[in-house]
């Protein structure tokens, strides 16, 4: 079977539409460039009734929202796909447990993320010369604050003054006031001697512009919001810079297989299969941009063997696809006896919590480096499947008969609605440069594509992290009145220190820096081995920081997309 | 209408009755279902494998009008109607778990066999299947397995199967139209959060520090477009 040429030469091909690609996507259209996006599922628009997860009941799914192997978050989660994607599989070398979540659709992750929009602080991106370990980013905050200023204004996000020096300020609409659980939170931090400020969240507590709705409180930012009133690469990126008149070309069910490269070693397109045909496709583009995700990104770079780039397109340095690194995370939760038999209201709020606390030992020594910040979490939620199991174990706190059944059921289940407070860390790791995902040459996933293999381990550094999260997650919970539930992990958990991946911060494997040995980008996202490519998803992060990387992805995007502009302009692609 | 006719009405809304499916023999599972491309759900969302995936799980049979009728009867001892509200089985659990052991196949086993363990535990005791015992056998018999840490090791099976069978009920209650209401929750819907209501942060030793509120949102200017100064200070 041939590969199909494109008769057309787009200007820019963007190989993803999450948060990256979707930046890349208004900048370079807006700037006049023609632009075809490439994304692997789906077309999706919340406010289409089709595509529509929000404001639907439990009962609309048979399974009551259930997660499955199609949707791992759920049956109203806006992230088609997960952990598994049927036909796509992964591996992970012996001893490792990587998970690798990919949502296929318009707008990937975008959809359903949490919406917590920190930036990046002074110190997150010179974290080596702190402690020694790893390595500095090649910019740092005075290089991006710009971006983030603009990215703030652009999208929006709710949060606070605050003047905490590695927690810059922004352009902020206000925050909600926290829910009753939360206010429950603020006393037990208080007590403890935690800091606790509104949450960062990129939803819209006020109208930012006349194409996009304020928040109406429902609570489902998960669910993708069809007034478009939190962000999301479609609604706020993509669909705008349609609007505004942009040449923007999306082919979705498009499976990008490799980067083609002329003789000289220059990027020529991209190769994709279509899944709707199954056939092979040629796209031809003066400049690449890769968004597709940090391991997609990588996989399809490894791919793109040719004779000049003999191990993969942009891998001279042989540093593709190590030095990745996700999130830590822990978590804790407590029964608040004070919040039996509450009174029932509507307390949705914005999705995700309206309180957090960021980190705040930078200036104290620790038995590990970095640090974490606290979300928060609870309330009177709406039941989907799950609800109502073990309906009243909780009565082995305030000492009731356990199991049973008749009518008594109901009134447990009422008795302890919306009375449990939890917390998360969500904590800095250490890149590693042996923490790396390669090309498995035994395994293709459906399309004839060989996939990714992890190799992945925890060091002592994010161990001894997650042992001071659940001392703190203890301390705090038992300030707020709780009664802790469950065990406290031990060592022999490693401190209920999530599976490397799960967190779903994966960054770093292709990091950027100023040395072409010891990185794969520039410091403006461009690879050093090929001038028209670059890579704007979390893939050139030198180090993640607490931080959740959407932002700086963003703030990152939009920079690279300027410079791009720029060296077009002076014909230096 | 039988039970498994009320199911595919439940699922698919309007159907006309030539098209369902009737047949309960064990194992029709692999019968041929000609119909499928009609069962689709009301749309909820779904993506074209995800439809795929309903109709292929639509047109399978699992359990039997034996193991259906036997839920029916357990589901409703596990929670009975009360003045306001009707039972597990008037709130549609007894569909509910007719497709959920189809769609999570690691419940079929467990179900299957926890409802042969119980007619055979019946049969031992009163020489009757379960489902035909007297309400107050019944009982007698659920009192000897519903409660975790006071079951003899003997039954230990009926009480895991017991487990099973209150959990899925209590989910399947408090995930339907019914149990929602029951429980009184309040959202779902288009709204604005300003905050804990003032009697219930009355009744609590919480409250609101005025530093905090004064940074929140003013909800009568949400509507306005927002606009700050050079420095990030929101102006409106």
């Amino acid at each position: 079977m041939q590969i199909i040429e494109s008769s057309k030469t787009y200007d820019v091909a963007i190989v993803g539409s999450g948060a990256g690609g979707g930046m890349a996507t208004k900048i370079l259209s807006e700037a006049g460039f023609d632009v075809a996006v490439l994304e692997a599922g789906p077309f999706f628009d919340p406010a289409k009734d089709e595509d529509r997860n929000q404001l639907r009941w439990p009962y609309e799914s048979p399974r009551r929202g259930a997660s499955s192997n199609r949707r791992s978050f759920g049956d109203f989660d806006a992230a088609y796909g997960g952990w598994n994607i049927e036909g796509e599989p992964f591996t992970n070398a012996p001893g490792t447990n990587f998970w690798w979540f990919r949502s296929r659709m318009l707008g990937g992750r975008t959809n359903h993320w949490g919406r917590i929009s920190l930036r990046f602080g002074p110190l997150d991106f010179k974290r080596k010369s702190v402690d020694g370990l790893g390595d500095n980013w090649p910019i740092g905050y005075d290089d991006v604050k710009p971006y983030y200023d603009k990215v703030d204004k652009l999208i929006g996000v709710f949060g606070s003054r605050e003047n905490i020096h590695n927690e810059p300020d922004g352009f902020f609409l206000p925050p909600p006031k926290p829910r009753l659980h939360e206010l429950y939170y603020v006393k037990g931090a208080r007590k403890a001697g935690i800091p606790v400020i509104p949450s960062r969240l990129s939803i819209l507590t006020k109208r930012i512009n006349d194409q996009r709705g304020s928040c109406f409180y429902c609570g489902q930012c998960n669910r993708a919001c069809s007034a478009y009133a939190d962000f999301s690469a479609g609604t706020c990126l993509i669909f705008p810079a349609q609007k505004n008149g942009g040449k923007v070309q999306i082919f979705t069910e498009a499976m990008v297989r490799e980067v083609t490269t002329d003789k000289n070693g220059k990027a020529t397109g991209v190769n994709y299969i279509n899944k709707a045909d199954r056939k092979e496709y040629h796209l031809k583009a003066k400049v690449v941009v890769m968004a597709a995700s940090a391991c997609s990104t990588a996989r399809i770079l490894l791919n793109s063997k040719s004779s000049v780039h003999q191990n993969g397109l942009g891998n001279s340095s042989g540093l593709v696809g190590r030095y990745l690194h996700d999130s830590t995370g822990a978590s804790r939760s407590a029964f608040i006896p004070q919040l039996m038999d509450r009174k029932i209201y509507n307390e949705d709020g914005t999705g995700g919590m309206h309180v957090y606390t960021p980190w705040w030992l930078n200036d104290k020594k620790l038995d590990f480096p970095r640090g974490y910040h606290i979300e928060v979490w609870g309330g009177m939620g709406m039941p989907s499947y799950g609800f109502g199991f073990n309906p009243n174990d909780l009565n082995k706190v305030t000492g009731g008969a356990v199991g049973g059944y008749g009518d008594s059921l109901r009134d447990d289940v009422k008795r302890y609605y919306g009375a449990t407070l939890g917390v998360s860390g969500r904590g800095e790791s250490i890149p590693q440069r042996d923490n790396y995902c390669e090309i498995d040459n035994d395994v293709v996933d459906e399309w004839g594509i060989p996939v990714l293999k992890f190799n992945y381990k925890w060091t002592e550094h994010e161990v001894n992290q997650a042992k001071h999260m659940q001392d703190t997650f203890e301390e705090v919970l038992d300030a707020a009145g709780g009664i802790l539930l469950g065990d406290k992990p031990g060592a022999d958990r490693d401190y209920g220190l999530t599976a490397p991946g799960q967190i779903i911060h994966e960054v770093g494997t292709t990091r950027m820096g100023n040395d072409k040995r010891e990185s794969v980008t520039n410091k403006y996202n461009q690879l050093h081995d090929c001038e028209n490519v670059f890579v704007m998803d979390a893939g050139p992060f030198v180090s993640q920081a607490d931080k959740n990387p959407t932002w700086t992805i963003l703030a990152l995007a939009w920079r690279a997309s300027d410079y791009l502009v720029e060296q077009v302009k002076q014909r230096n692609i | 209408m039988d039970r498994r006719d009320s199911l595919k009405s439940l699922l698919v809304g309007s159907v006309a009755g030539g098209l369902l499916v009737t047949g309960c023999a064990p194992g029709s599972e692999n019968a041929e279902v000609p119909e499928v491309a009609s069962n689709d759900l009301p749309g909820y969302g779904r993506t074209e494998k995800e439809k795929e995936h309903d109709r292929k799980v639509l047109a399978q049979e699992f359990l039997n009008e034996h193991e259906l009728e036997t839920i029916a009867v357990l589901v409703d001892i596990i929670l009975p109607s009360n003045a306001d509200f009707g039972s597990a089985s008037d709130a549609g659990v007894v569909d509910f778990i007719d497709f959920i052991v189809k769609d999570m196949p690691n419940n079929q086993l467990p179900i299957r066999g926890g409802i042969a363990w119980l007619d055979s535990h019946s049969n031992k005791l009163h020489n009757k299947v379960f489902k035909d015992l007297t309400l107050e056998e019944q009982k007698a018999i659920c009192d000897t397995i519903a409660y975790p840490g006071k079951t003899a090791p003997e039954l230990m099976a009926g009480e895991r199967f017991f487990t099973r069978m209150r959990n899925l009920t209590m989910t399947g209650y408090f995930t339907s139209e019914m149990g929602i209401k029951d429980l009184g929750y309040q959202g779902n819907r288009p709204g604005v959060w300003d905050g804990v209501p003032a009697d219930v942060l009355a009744e609590h030793d919480v409250d609101y520090e005025p530093e905090w509120l004064a940074k929140c949102v003013d909800q009568s200017k949400r509507m306005n477009i927002a606009e700050w100064d050079e420095e990030g200070n929101l102006l409106n």
